[in-house]
């Protein structure tokens, strides 16, 4: 009854996968160690420094996000917590993992945002492509990722990127379409290039959403942490798979745990710091 | 020459402009060329000559097509078809670049919403033309706190717009504009958004800057009476065509057609019109003389009245029924010099609304006199009321709103 459809898509796509794996290996191989590189050396800093030193930096960026004490003393609490769950180290290369992929989103997803801002076609041609993103299981893109780079923390990071960026795509669409068009046409009006129009009005007046979609985009890549550590990332998502696999009930909490804990102190810096922006906007609008 | 000059401009906005206009051309109207192409004329074969120093109002309920033809004057808006010259030069011929330095240099734009940078304070605001044109920060601010202060608004310059009222953030907007020192200022429903005690002050410092930068501004507005206000002279517009452009007093005394009629019926004459549209020159100057030389030499004009001079200016205003009393009365002043009414005088531009007091009391023409203490003319209290009982009389065609509160 049915056309056999599925028989030679899947041929095609392992040739194709095999070709670009032959063809391109090297030029892979090489964004792979431009990757891993940064990676190691944050990873580095991060689990090398003494962990009060890193207690107090966290305590430093949440009270400069927010200029309120509590809410720094806080964070750094869980934190602390986290170190007490004794899973300090298993962290530190979280975040490490985390903050590589987060970069690699905002330099992939703001441009892409801005570009899907100026052009309904561009829009219109990313949105499926978002929405692909956003849906496939990640176990898919996660076969040819690590026939490409091997296992380890690079296919996991490229994973947590195809993951986590279309939010923030979408949100910096979204806020640079919302600045009041007035606005833009008064930079107009004063012979503003349109570079200057972007660095000057868009892009400071879409911060607010911005900021929102990074903060989208780093929950979303501490939800993929578990699924990184199958294709061989280090941290607490391992101890989470260990704990699966061992039918170890507390491990898999204690991981759980950090996990949760870790998305509380990123999300409530990151949302400090887009209300504190957006003061002197909302009013406006 | 005319500073900026529009020649045939048109534009339709829509999926297919160029045909739209073959069907415009071809005679189709607005109303028309929507039903049937769901596109719309913006402005038809709009021509208009704005001159070096003027207050140049265009004055059009919403959807007239004001706000797209100011548009066309700084290129936010490209024509379908005409041209638009600033000092006899195309600007649509204009590259990106030379666009751009055209705007920073000769133009510069009001909002009705202000438009202004909600993220930046009030000088950063202010200096932001000469920030694009990439002037220093140090030149900039000193310029841009200069600017600050003549509008009025010394002290708030680290505010952010949104701490100020309506009115503050226009004058931001305003002093945002006169910084770039561009020579041509268009204001585009500058004042609509204000409240209506706010406008009135807003016009008045922009008469009083203009006075003193002679600056050429091109305002766009839908309320009449501030296009009476402020206008050296008015385009109407309607349906994106201009109906007519005249002085205040000519469109008010001679409407071009019964939509501009409806316009103006509402309005307040006494406001909107000067001493200058009722006075009629006069016919006779007289020194001071005898009585009898004086009643001989008023009856040779066939005037009723005269105006006394002396040899430094002004005395004041006869009657020829008075001059004739006083040689028949006893006791009477014998010369001229005593017996004139040392009426108030009045500057051509004064609204008549301000004469009206005095005219009902002097018992005499009032003499209009200029800055230069010259004679223009005399205001009879007649005049003044025949002036302001033709609104009484006229009956207006019915079904067209005058005072349009909407400015969308």
């Amino acid at each position: 009854m049915f056309p056999d459809l599925g028989g030679p898509l899947r041929q095609a796509t392992n040739r194709l996968v095999e070709h670009i794996v032959v063809a391109y290996g090297d030029g892979f191989e090489a964004l792979a160690d431009t990757i891993l590189v940064v990676l190691v050396a944050i990873e580095r800093t991060l689990r090398e420094a003494h962990p009060a030193f890193v207690l107090a930096a966290i305590g430093l960026l949440a009270f400069l996000a927010a200029r309120r004490i509590v809410l720094a003393l806080t964070m750094v609490a869980c934190a602390y917590v986290i170190g007490a769950l004794g899973l300090w180290d298993q962290a530190m290369q979280t975040v490490a993992i985390m903050v590589v992929s987060v970069l690699l989103s905002i330099l992939i997803g703001i441009p892409l945002g801005i570009a899907s801002a100026r052009s309904n076609r561009v829009r219109a041609t990313i949105n499926p492509v978002l929405d692909l993103m956003q849906t496939i299981p990640s176990f898919v893109y996660l076969i040819p990722a690590a026939m490409l780079f091997g296992l380890g923390k690079v296919p996991a990071i490229l994973a947590t990127v195809i993951y986590a960026t279309p939010p923030l795509i979408r949100l910096t669409d979204l806020g640079i379409r919302e600045v009041d068009r007035e606005v833009v046409e008064a930079s107009r009006a004063f012979g503003a290039t349109r570079w200057q129009i972007l660095t000057g009005v868009q892009v400071p007046l879409a911060l607010p959403s911005i900021m929102q979609g990074i903060n989208q985009t780093m929950m979303m890549a501490l939800a993929m942490v578990v699924i990184a550590s199958m294709i061989g990332a280090r941290g607490v998502g391992e101890t989470v798979l260990l704990g699966l696999q061992r039918g170890d009930s507390g491990q898999g909490l204690l991981g759980g745990l950090a996990i949760v804990l870790l998305a509380i102190v990123f999300d409530r810096i990151t949302q400090a710091y887009g209300s504190r922006v957006q003061t002197h906007r909302a009013a406006g609008a | 020459m005319a500073l900026i000059e529009l020649r045939h401009v048109t534009k339709i906005f829509g999926r297919a402009p160029r045909e739209g206009l073959a069907r415009v051309r071809a005679g189709v109207g607005k109303e028309q060329l929507l039903a049937e192409t769901g596109m719309v004329l913006g402005l038809h074969d709009v021509n208009l000559a704005i001159e070096p120093g003027e207050i140049f109002v265009v004055m059009g309920l919403s959807g007239s097509g004001k706000s797209t033809l100011i548009r066309h004057l700084n290129r936010l808006i490209d024509p379908t078809d005409g041209e638009v010259l600033v000092d006899g030069e195309d600007i649509l011929t204009f590259s990106a670049r030379a666009l751009e330095a055209f705007r920073r240099r000769r133009m510069s734009m009001v909002f009705q919403r202000f438009g202004l940078m909600p993220h930046r304070t009030v000088l950063a605001n202010v200096a932001y033309g000469l920030e694009v044109r990439g002037e220093a920060r140090r030149a900039r601010e000193r310029t841009a706190r200069d600017w600050v202060e003549r509008v009025g608004l010394a002290g708030y310059e680290d505010s952010y717009p949104h701490q100020l009222s309506g009115g503050m953030q226009q004058r931001v907007g305003l002093a945002r504009a006169l910084a770039t020192g561009a020579d041509i200022l268009l204001m585009d429903e500058a004042f609509s958004a204000l409240d209506p005690l706010i406008r009135s002050q807003m016009q008045d410092q922009l008469i009083a800057l203009q006075a003193e930068l002679n600056r050429t501004v091109v305002f766009i507005t839908h309320d009449l009476d501030e296009a009476l206000r402020i206008g050296t002279r008015i385009a109407i517009l309607k349906d994106g065509v201009v109906v007519q452009v005249g002085t205040p007093a000519e469109i008010l005394l001679a409407p071009a057609d019964d939509y501009v009629a409806a316009f103006v019926r509402d309005v307040n004459r006494a406001r909107a019109l000067t001493v200058e549209a009722v006075m009629k020159p006069p016919v006779c100057r007289l020194t001071d003389e005898t009585l009898d030389r004086a009643l001989a030499e008023m009856r040779r004009h066939g005037a009723a009245e005269a105006v006394v001079m002396a040899a430094d200016g002004y005395r004041g205003v006869v009657t020829a029924a008075k001059v004739e009393a006083a040689l028949q009365a006893k006791g009477a002043p014998r010369r001229l010099a005593e017996l004139a009414v040392a009426a108030p005088t009045f500057t051509p531009d004064t609204p008549i609304e301000r004469l009206v007091p005095a005219a009902l009391q002097a018992g005499v023409p009032l003499p209009v006199v200029d800055e230069a203490g010259n004679v223009k003319g005399l205001v009879t209290p007649e005049a003044v009321g025949k002036m302001l009982a033709e609104r009484e009389a006229e009956t207006a065609p019915a079904g067209i709103e005058t005072k349009p509160r909407d400015a969308a």
